[in-house]
């Protein structure tokens, strides 16, 4: 995506002001003309009155039979995007990425952001009748905590205590100070639900929607909750979501009218799509990387140089280009996306550079460096010819590399986290912080590049606890620059998250958490007439 | 002739059995499991083994094998491991619509093809003849997904007679479900007559070169009279087979086109939960698809038999 493009999505979704895109535009040399169109096509959007009514029919990805209402099973988009309707979390990441009040009226830190007291939002009801308290809120939050299944459990290690401290207040108490921890509670299983509340095949929430048919990975249809607390959200009379995982076949319902909105487009087809009138891509900058994991303390990738001369041997643009059609943004080496207010926008981005690969493969004086590169496509789909594309780039800088194409199933359980040199991918966290922690603290369960360095926990564990604005992002900017140099990730490309719609659907906007507007395009969506 | 069903009949229920252990084998060999297939990225040690206690995946193989096999025959096919519904609950909707998808096919192409493959016969080494062998081969050899797919970009998009999407629910009205569902149809329609007919076709022209054929003609009776009321009933043994076995294929061999048209039936579920290792559940269909397939080539025998005084009266 030019910068150009990628400054107007971020005006267009209200991350920056008008002022500082004009800014930006003009230091890019876009001409008046091409700003002032960016600033009309906002206008419109803003313009657009949201209107009550009407039943959206989304045709979404990610769906299957063993799906279930049960906030602790989520892991992919149809009971992402269905529970956002159903449920509502405390905290809302919002699309200037920050944390939101939604059930938690507002929170502040204490002690050095080692408790952070949640003031409950009053009066609101459960789809029962019954109205959300503190006992609530702990019991939901509680069901991700210790001997539990969810898919929420690591997040949620760093809470030690949740109590109350009256009806409407609750107190959540850290293990170690963590200044970002309402990003925590913006998880998508973190939804709440009445205390003691186990009947997932009628679910009860305080969200727009009630379930009015449950068929998982086939159908799934909501109706209107008539009494919906949130101001300038809910707008639909109801939705109606069938699971299509098949990418040509979602294409199909959306062109031929079936259904009003779909997810996952493949990339391929986006130029096809933005021809078929009355159809909008929306697309979002987020997260998602693609990562190649060496583990610092193996053989070779032990040697700084080498980890530096496969860095420089690979052909970002290329891959990016292949791999996702352009759609997505070049990585520098460190798990932190563009669209994240910390990014570290003065490292200069690495480029493809054959002589420097060259350069440090022979400063590393590793004769004959058994570099093996272990990917599937269960990975993600691209993975394996990712893997090829790196290993040509590395014989023009004369490193040999082989590929080693590993079994789809089970990857994730036999190889990921195992082998030395490891293509997969990230989704992504809200915060920075949590980004670094999971994947690069020295004691992360997984800490695929084995990368432990004391410096690197420190600054981590200084950023978590420091809530001054600028010295967090002096820390996490250093965070970044230290694993774009020495580190064992080789991240080359953070994809974009591409939805569609056709004209009939307003609000639907793009959000870098995940796709369709990060879950919430139920809450936000409306039919315009 | 009844000693002749009973032994097929016996036969049907080994191989049922023999199917039985391959399924249960071959789902023990899926690399994996399904804890780590469930919770994916989210999985840590801790989380990990806890759900494998709750699943019971820590029982040996051969136990597992005889306490799935008995509850199988009592009807009882265990709980999904994966959302904890009873597996012929969770089977019973899909294999319903399977069973719907197969019948309006076999509704339309069986009278079709047995039509064209006389017609043709009548006609042998006609226009009609041609064209009909001509397109049924072209339509076989499409593979089904294209077929699919060209259906969907003329029928539904271009001409939005029919939707692409099949997503029929137990509460969609049949006639709607007729609606829905017809373009899958046509799919597999279009993938089955042609071994149908080329079949029929064959098989009465073959009756056709016997003698006594020659003395219907020097009867003097019309080429249809022949071919209807002496040829056919001599050459129906290949054609029921056949016919067996494509309806065989339109039960168990129908999850691409289930894909492409969004179509909520065995198949599909059955390629979710290999994903899944959702075991029970595969196991379930892995056993309805043999027992479809044993029991539609035992009918296809015991009617072959019947239809043929030869086999009537063995030897």
């Amino acid at each position: 995506m030019s910068e150009l493009d990628y400054w107007s999505q971020r005006l267009k979704r209200g991350a920056i002001s008008r002022r500082e895109f004009i800014g930006r535009a003009a230091a890019l040399g876009a001409s008046a003309a091409a700003i002032s169109t960016v600033l009309a096509q906002t206008d419109a959007l803003a313009a657009e009155t949201p209107r009550k009514g009407g039943v959206l029919r989304l045709g979404l990805a990610g769906g299957s039979t063993t799906d279930s209402v049960d906030v602790t099973t989520y892991n992919d988009s149809v009971m992402i995007a269905v529970s956002h309707g159903l449920f509502n979390g405390l905290v809302e990441w919002g699309q200037d990425g920050k944390p939101h009040p939604e059930l938690a009226e507002s929170f502040e830190p204490k002690n050095g952001a080692k408790d952070w007291i949640f003031n409950l939002r009053k009066g609101i009801k459960f789809s029962s009748g019954q109205e959300f308290t503190a006992a609530d809120a702990i019991y939901s939050l509680n069901l991700h905590r210790g001997d539990t299944k969810s898919g929420a459990a690591g997040p949620m290690k760093e809470v030690s205590d949740v109590k109350k401290l009256d009806k409407n207040q609750i107190q959540i108490s850290l293990a170690a100070p963590d200044a970002d921890f309402p990003y925590t509670l913006t998880d998508y299983h973190l939804l709440m639900i009445p205390d003691g509340f186990k009947d997932w095949a009628n679910p009860v929430g305080t969200g727009a929607f009630t379930l009015e048919k449950f068929d998982p990975g086939v159908r799934i249809q909501l109706k209107k909750r008539p009494d919906y607390w949130k101001e300038g959200r809910g707008w639909l009379d109801g939705a109606d979501i069938t699971v299509i995982n098949d990418s040509s076949a979602r294409l199909n319902a959306l062109i031929s009218g079936q259904v009003d909105a779909i997810n996952r487009v493949d990339h391929k087809a986006v130029g096809l799509l933005t021809k078929a009138p009355k159809i909008e891509v929306v697309r979002a900058p987020g997260g998602w990387f693609t990562i190649m994991a060496m583990m610092v303390d193996r053989e070779p990738y032990s040697n700084p140089d080498i980890r530096l001369a496969l860095k420089y041997a690979t052909n970002r643009e290329q891959i990016l280009k292949a791999l996702f059609s352009g759609y997505g943004t070049l990585g520098n080496d460190h798990p932190i996306p563009r669209t994240d207010p910390y990014f570290n926008s003065e490292l200069p981005q690495r480029k493809h550079d054959p002589d420097k690969a060259a350069y440090h493969f022979k400063k590393a004086g590793i004769a004959n460096p058994n570099i093996v590169l272990q990917t599937s496509d269960a990975a993600f789909n691209g993975a394996v010819d990712m893997a090829t594309l790196v290993q040509a780039d590395a014989a023009k800088a004369g490193i040999k590399m082989e590929v080693k194409k590993e079994p789809a199933d089970g990857f994730f359980d036999n190889v990921w986290l195992k082998g030395p040199f490891v293509a997969s991918y990230w989704g992504g966290r809200p915060a920075a912080t949590q980004m670094l922690a999971v994947a690069f603290a020295a004691n992360a369960p997984w800490n695929e590049t084995h990368w432990r360095n004391e410096k690197f926990d420190k600054l981590l564990n200084d950023a978590r606890a420091e809530t001054d604005e600028a010295k967090r992002k002096g820390y996490i900017w250093e965070m970044q620059a230290m694993l774009n140099e020495e580190g064992g990730a080789l991240i080359p490309a953070f994809r974009d998250w591409l939805d569609a719609h056709n004209s009939k659907v307003g609000g639907h906007t793009p959000h870098g958490g995940f796709d369709m507007d990060n879950g919430m395009i139920l809450d936000k969506a409306w039919m315009k007439s | 002739m009844g000693k002749l069903i009973v032994q097929r009949s016996l036969l049907g229920i080994v191989t049922l059995a023999a199917a039985s252990v391959l399924i249960f084998i071959g789902t023990e060999i899926l690399p994996g499991d399904l804890a780590s297939a469930i919770l994916q990225n989210s999985a840590t040690p801790e989380n990990l083994a806890k759900l494998r206690l709750d699943l019971g995946l820590d029982r040996p193989a051969i136990v597992r094998y005889f306490a799935w096999l008995f509850g199988a025959l009592r009807g009882d096919f265990g709980h999904s491991l994966a959302n904890g519904r009873d597996v012929l609950e969770e089977i019973a909707p899909r294999f319903a619509n399977t069973m719907f998808l197969a019948t309006y096919a076999a509704v339309v192409a069986v009278p079709l093809a047995v039509g064209l493959g006389l017609a043709a016969a009548i006609r042998q080494g006609g226009a009609f003849d041609r064209l009909v062998n001509v397109v049924t081969l072209m339509t076989i050899s499409v593979p089904e997904y294209f077929l699919a797919y060209l259906l969907i970009k003329y029928v539904a998009v271009d001409l939005g007679w029919f939707p692409s999407l099949a997503n029929v629910s137990s509460d969609t009205p049949f006639g709607d479900r007729l609606y829905y569902a017809f373009l899958p149809m046509l799919t597999l329609v279009l993938v089955i007559v042609a071994h149908m007919m080329r079949m029929t076709r064959a098989s009465v022209l073959a009756v056709m070169a016997s003698p006594y054929i020659e003395m219907a003609i020097l009867k003097g009776l019309t080429k249809t009279r022949i071919v209807l009321r002496h040829a056919l009933p001599n050459a129906l043994a290949p054609i029921i087979s056949v016919v067996a076995l494509n309806l065989a294929y339109l039960i168990v061999g129908v999850v691409v086109v289930e894909t492409v048209f969004v179509y909520p039936g065995l198949g599909q579920l059955m390629v979710d939960e290999v994903s899944k290792h959702d075991v029970p559940v595969v196991q379930a269909c892995g056993l309805i698809f043999a027992a479809a397939f044993i029991l539609l080539n035992l009918v296809a025998d015991i009617l072959s038999i019947l239809s043929n005084p030869r086999l009537r009266q063995p030897r």
